[in-house]
């Protein structure tokens, strides 16, 4: 490790990985430190990608990093009510199920040939600041001690970052924008070639239960509940709203892993301060209605990147340079964040019964676009009237 | 006092990303709460997805 670096990136997931080597590859040195011994373990997440969104970033997917490719996607509504989506060619996936594990190591090690040191099992404690300005950050490698100089701290440390906290950004999470999630990897069990989705305030009040195909008898199974359901007097946690829906519906399978983590759901919030930007889940980047975060993480950290380059050259590291970064977000990451914070406030506050009616009105139809958006566009479509201030809301951000 | 239950805890962090205080630490495998910023609201505890956390009174 060198004493001093242009750069230094906190966290080696997708969004602190494609920052440095975007760094990197621009002429910087960069430093991506891992906390952990092992990047890319253990995992936090149910490991779904859109192909076409991975592949926007990275044209050479690996076959090593994906589990499983899928066709499509079935929701279910609290009675059982099934509205699939899938493309209508047969045979054409439309996303991945990963193995982050591998993917995030690879990610870790081209940032690595492009340039950037990369340090696992290597804590950053502090940043140093004078007056109010970076100067570097202190940290631990291998239990010892180290301190390096640098101007620009990019926190891609995840749900549980500090960084911000470090630099004066208050990235605390309320309960009604954290989903609690729980997961089992589980062999033994039938599996189909799509993402499967299961609402219902008896199934993950507030969120919602999954299965994601791993492969041949093996599936990501989980939920996630919002905080806000958990915060009051005597309720179940997501632990037991899981083994009540593994017992209903896999009792059979076999629990290979256990998987847990928080998924920010909150809105935009800001995500610089002099000398610091936050990337990623560290940013609340995650989508607050799947819960996603791969994509916005790699997204996000490309354009830390490309603002890290700028601002070394430009040799300003203040707040006021580092606005490039929330002016690349903001229209793209950030527009479709809010709207889609917008858009989870409305679902989550509609009883079973409504959801059910909702989940009929559409069952019948094929929906061809594979999106969110492509869905809500539908269910407005076949609920005009019941749908009217959900309408609004997606008109407001077309 | 806030105890955490090191045979239930999954090291996810989701508890840290809540506290108000900044009060707790994920390392590794290992939540550490400082217990002079702490001021036992116990969001952490309701937060966690396994409920390895506790209020000890």
């Amino acid at each position: 490790m060198k004493n001093r670096y242009d750069i230094v990136v906190v966290g080696a997931g997708p969004g602190g990985s494609m920052a440095a080597k975007v760094a990197a590859m621009g002429g910087l040195d960069v430093l991506l430190v891992e906390k952990r011994q092992e990047i890319g373990s253990p995992i936090r997440c149910a490991e779904g990608v859109s192909k076409k969104g991975l592949k926007k970033f990275l044209p050479q997917i690996k076959k090593e990093w994906i589990s499983c490719e899928v066709e499509g996607a079935r929701i279910y509504s609290p009675d059982g009510t099934m509205v699939e989506m899938a493309e209508e060619m047969a045979g054409s996936e439309v996303g991945y199920v990963l193995e982050r594990k591998i993917f995030d190591r690879d990610l870790a090690t081209l940032s690595g040939d492009a340039g950037a040191d990369v340090y696992a099992k290597t804590n950053v404690t502090d940043l140093v600041l004078k007056d109010g300005v970076v100067k570097g950050v202190k940290g631990k490698h291998l239990g010892r001690s180290f301190e390096v100089e640098c101007n620009l701290v990019i926190g891609a440390d995840g749900t549980e970052s500090k960084i911000g906290r470090m630099g004066g950004i208050d990235t605390t999470l309320k309960p009604i924008d954290i989903e609690s999630g729980v997961e089992y990897i589980m062999t033994d069990i039938e599996v189909n070639d799509l993402c499967n989705f299961y609402l219902g305030n008896d199934i993950a009040p507030g969120g919602y239960a999954w299965m994601f195909p791993k492969g041949d008898n093996m599936a990501n199974i989980g939920l996630a509940v919002l905080g806000k359901y958990l915060i009051k007097k005597n309720v179940k946690r997501p632990i037991d709203y899981l083994n009540k829906f593994v017992k209903e519906h896999y009792k059979d399978g076999k629990i290979v892993s256990v998987v847990f983590g928080g998924i920010p759901v909150s809105r935009p919030i800001k995500t610089i301060s002099n000398g610091i930007m936050l990337v990623g889940d560290a940013a609340r980047f995650t989508d607050p209605i799947t819960g996603g975060g791969i994509l916005k993480a790699m997204e996000s950290g490309i354009m830390a990147g490309e603002t890290a380059i700028d601002a070394i050259e430009a040799e300003d590291f203040s707040e006021n340079e580092l606005k490039k970064y929330e002016d690349k977000w903001r229209p793209t990451i950030g527009m479709k964040n809010e709207r889609n914070y917008l858009i989870k406030e409305f679902f989550i506050n509609l009883s079973d019964e409504k959801l059910n009616d909702l989940a009929r009105s559409i069952n019948e139809v094929k929906i061809k676009e594979m999106s969110v958006t492509g869905l809500i566009a539908m269910l407005i479509e076949k609920n005009p009237k019941t749908l009217e201030n959900l309408s609004e809301i997606l008109l407001k951000y077309l | 006092m806030i105890y955490v239950d090191r045979y239930k805890c999954g090291y996810c962090g989701t508890c840290v990303a809540v506290c108000p205080e900044a009060a707790i630490d994920l390392l590794e495998t290992f939540i550490d709460i400082n217990d002079n910023m702490c001021k036992a609201c116990d969001i952490c505890v309701k937060i966690c997805p396994i409920g390895a956390l506790v209020d000890e009174e």
